[in-house]
């Protein structure tokens, strides 16, 4: 049996692997809960938000008033939406897990071929 | 994390520890990865950046997220595994604005190098544990490892979070009050993760049990001895 080559439990591994993804990005998103996660939650206490003319405002005293919005926060995909739309979480998040995937894999392809790239020179 | 929650000073220095440690680890992981783990590897990230996507409630208004240190440790190796969760991070903070740009270097450090440290250490030592003292089958090992390392590397990654407030921290708040909560909160948060990460690696060995990073690592050794 060669061990590099991909048998059929391999790639069975693989397309599962790929369609959970999808199917968490795409679909499972629009379930997730949009209550400030643990971190965030931290650095509000001490604060209260306050809406004004529509813009929120913090007062008290909390970590997050130091905080700066992000540099790239009217790009695109900024906040899991495509362009702010409503209800384009899961487009958002299969863009970002295909981008994802493919940043990934072609940086560990790299990586792999590096090594037998030196393996090589040394035989 | 946001940018502005540490000082300047403090956001390069943990700059510098995060490409360092990212630099040992893309040395390191030349020799986990090979034409069967490099797909994996990938879609592992893949996996990751989705289900950190599907935020799940921990307490009334407060909700948490898969940080998937343990969870790629256990599955492609502690160095593939982490420079994975970097790349998870990077590509939200570049594409989807979550986290800041000068944040990436805390952000990497938290989650990449002391999550899945932690994750994978913890993993190793509880699996070896437990096949010391139990006879039971590896899957169940496996996911028993996973969960307590699920737990541990969540909140030794929000550890970090606190570490780095202390040093360069830029609000003037109580750092025992900060410390306080996010553990709490992070200990709950890792118990979500370590249901994840079971299930996650669990269903991985059943299918493909030779793929997975620790029990590769695990027989190795029992094959020159036999």
């Amino acid at each position: 049996m060669n061990p590099g080559a991909a048998t059929p439990g391999t790639r069975r591994l693989w397309v599962g692997f790929l369609i959970a993804t999808l199917v968490v990005a795409g679909g499972l998103s629009y379930l997730a809960s949009s209550s400030p996660d643990g971190l965030d939650a931290a650095t509000l206490r001490g604060c209260e938000t306050i809406r004004s003319d529509g813009a929120e405002q913090l007062a008290g005293q909390c970590i997050a008033q130091t905080a700066h919005d992000h540099a790239l926060a009217g790009s695109p995909l900024a906040d899991y939406t495509l362009g702010g739309v409503a209800g384009s979480v899961g487009a958002a998040g299969v863009i970002g897990a295909v981008v994802t995937l493919a940043v990934a894999g072609l940086f560990f392809w790299t990586l792999a071929r590096s090594r037998s790239n030196r393996a090589n020179r040394k035989t | 994390m946001s940018d502005g929650i540490v000082n300047a000073p403090t956001s390069v220095f943990f700059g510098v520890v995060a490409a360092s440690g990212l630099a040992l680890c893309a040395r390191r992981a030349r020799d986990e990865l090979d034409e069967r783990t490099v797909p994996l590897a990938g879609l592992v990230a893949a996996f990751i950046f989705a289900v950190q996507m599907v935020n799940f409630p921990i307490l009334p208004g407060v909700s948490g997220h898969l940080l998937g240190g343990a969870l790629a440790a256990i599955l492609v190796g502690p160095y593939t595994g982490a420079l994975c969760i970097a790349i998870v991070l990077i590509v939200q903070s570049l594409l989807f604005a979550d986290g800041g740009v000068s944040a990436l270097g805390t952000n990497i450090t938290n989650m990449a190098l002391i999550g899945v440290t932690a994750g994978y250490v913890t993993a190793v030592s509880v699996a070896a544990a437990l096949r010391r003292t139990h006879n039971g089958p590896t899957v169940r090992i496996l996911g028993v490892a996973g969960f307590v390392a699920g737990i541990v590397g969540t909140v030794c990654a929000a550890t970090g979070f606190v570490v780095e407030f202390a040093i360069g921290g830029a609000a003037p708040v109580s750092l025992g009050s900060v410390a306080t909560y996010m553990l709490f909160t992070h200990a709950l948060i890792g118990i979500g993760e370590g249901i994840i990460t079971a299930l996650t690696v669990m269903t991985v060995a059943r299918v493909r049990p030779d793929l997975v990073y620790l029990l590769r690592n695990h027989r190795a050794p029992a094959q020159v001895t036999a």
